[in-house]
């Protein structure tokens, strides 16, 4: 009799399944959601509370209401250092698009079969570890390195150059890595545009520059944004080029928090300062992204 | 745009660019072969350091660890992502626009702070750190973008040829396996691959959810790289630079094959 009673039950329900797509939507969508509820959501929200909490004597957390972390942020020391990240994520920003703006052109232009050979090749180093591709360039930056060896022999330096250690070799390190995440959206819109628009352009007498200008530039802006945010939000919170490639002298945003949690152990201090990080990302994020009138979807694909 | 001939001043710089890009691949394969243990000069061929490389044992350990995090975590990231593509794709339901967003998450939140959280939160919840826990993490930041890149693919993906199977008489589980999944493989499959190597890559993320026992080989790599410039690292390197184009190749060239059948 009971087990009559379940397959019916049983029965019931997956005609509902079938018959109620709301219902259908959210059995597909519920791992995704309780995952990322618990692996995501809830642990951003302990660091918020945890960023209002006060670090105990021996490292530990003392669960009393405080905002003393985000006052201590006030400091000089830490709006210096905050400064400095906003300085190398825009220089790093920058940096990419001046290399990247030509060459995602180059692509667009090229012959349709060759368009994804040539993509393919931007991307093939990037896939291998970052780390590997921070130590090519240390190999290559460093005082005995592949580049002073070089120069050296070429005469065209008497003593070797110290780039490696400096704030120029993270701003070279940042920019290779990051490379691709302006490429690519740059490439997207780039090459939706239409032939006919440019055509137009020069048939009402604009000269090919004055029609990039006024055509080709403005179009490519929103793959331009989305590259921008693609490359300095993971910039601004970066701390393994700075570690490998600034020597002790570069400490960024990143490089504080790190401390924070595995050095000083000051929880509550470090959670502070993963906030403010986490609300300049998302205010940049949602200022531009407003600014070009497009969604997030756009940003990936 | 059009296929017009770019200008020159185009072609080299962009060809200046591909070397800049290529160029410290390429050193670092060739010194890999240099018998000089500083690596400053170039002074013969040698395969001493891919012996040394095979032999290191925290290096095997630390491949094994990488390996087996970045196949469960791809396996379970795969599976749920496509299942919130399917969702996002073709239903609307109470919450979607929430799930949305929070799908954005690890796009537009630093790395570094996403590390912390879990820190955090595995301490809260008392877990011992080790690969247990970089697993949890990775599968974490992997279900967003195997959804983003299913979802992307679902895009063009033509209802009517399930209505088909389903006039057909085939029941919901038959024509998901026979029609759907298989029209939305190639878009599966290329989730799956992004999510391989984006935990083959990650390196923030398993610092803070490790511990102190349990080493993934970017870990490794780095810990190698910090003190000192050594050829075994350049060994290694060269063999992560040849497995990974070896996968793209195949796989570039699967998907030209289904694309012409």
């Amino acid at each position: 009799m009971a087990d009559v009673q379940t397959s019916k039950v049983k029965f019931s329900f997956s005609t509902q399944l079938r018959e109620n797509p709301v219902a259908q939507g959210l059995a597909l969508i519920s791992p995704t959601f309780l995952y990322l509820l618990i692996f995501m959501i809830l642990p951003m929200l302990l660091v918020a509370i945890l960023s209002f909490m006060m670090r105990g004597s021996y490292g530990n957390i003392v669960y009393r209401f405080s905002i003393g972390n985000y006052t201590r942020l006030a400091d000089t020391l830490y709006l210096r250092i905050l400064a400095y990240s906003l300085g190398v994520g825009l220089a790093t920003t920058i940096f990419t698009i001046l290399i990247g703006y030509p060459l995602a052109y180059y692509i667009a232009r090229a012959p349709t079969r060759q368009r994804s050979i040539l993509l393919f090749l931007i991307l093939v180093p990037f896939w291998t570890n970052f780390i590997i591709r921070i130590y090519a360039w240390i190999m290559i930056l460093r005082t005995e390195g592949f580049l002073n060896t070089l120069l050296l022999n070429l005469g065209l330096i008497n003593v070797p150059l110290d780039i490696l250690y400096t704030p120029t070799a993270v701003l070279i390190g940042m920019a290779y890595e990051f490379l691709p995440f302006m490429v690519l959206p740059l490439y997207t819109s780039l090459e939706k545009i239409e032939n006919a628009q440019l055509e137009a352009a020069a048939d009402l007498g604009a000269r090919p520059w004055r029609a990039f200008l006024r055509v080709t530039l403005p179009l490519s802006v929103p793959g331009m944004i989305a590259g921008s945010i693609l490359v300095f939000i993971p910039a601004m919170g970066m701390f393994v080029v700075p570690d490998l490639m600034g020597g002790a002298k570069t400490i960024l945003v990143g490089n504080l928090i790190r401390n924070q949690f595995l050095v000083s152990r000051d929880w509550p201090f470090g959670a502070a300062a993963s906030m403010l990080l986490m609300i300049l990302t998302l205010a940049f994020t949602l200022y531009y992204t407003r600014k070009a009138g497009f969604g997030g979807e756009e940003l990936l694909i | 745009m059009s296929e017009k001939k770019p200008a020159l001043w185009l072609r080299i710089f962009s060809y200046l660019v591909y070397l800049y890009i290529y160029l410290p691949i390429l050193i670092l394969v060739i010194f890999s072969f240099n018998t000089q243990k500083m690596n400053i000069r170039w002074e013969g061929f040698t395969l001493k350091w891919y012996e040394v490389l095979f032999n290191d044992s925290n290096v095997i350990l630390a491949t094994r660890n990488t390996l087996i995090i970045a196949f469960v975590a791809t396996f379970v990231a795969t599976v749920v992502g496509t299942l919130a593509a399917l969702a996002l794709q073709r239903y609307r339901f109470p919450g979607y626009t929430m799930t949305e967003t929070v799908l954005y998450i690890p796009v537009i939140i630093p790395e570094v702070v996403m590390g912390i959280s879990l820190l955090a939160f595995f301490a809260l919840i008392n877990l011992q750190l080790g690969l247990t826990t970089i697993t949890l993490s990775h599968i974490a930041f992997n279900i967003p973008f195997v959804t983003l890149v299913v979802r992307a693919r679902l895009h063009g993906f033509d209802k009517s040829i399930e209505e088909a199977a389903m006039d057909l008489g085939a029941n919901e589980w038959t024509t998901f396996k026979r029609v759907t999944l298989p029209t939305i493989m190639p878009g599966v499959l290329s989730g799956a691959m992004l999510a391989f190597t984006l935990s083959l890559d990650d390196y923030v993320i398993t610092y803070f959810t490790a511990g102190p026992g349990a080493t993934t080989l970017p870990l490794r790599v780095f810990s190698m790289v910090r003190f000192a410039v050594t050829p075994e690292v350049n060994a290694l390197s060269t063999l992560w630079v040849l497995t990974v184009f070896i996968i793209l190749l195949t796989s570039q060239i699967i998907q030209k094959r289904q694309a012409q059948n």
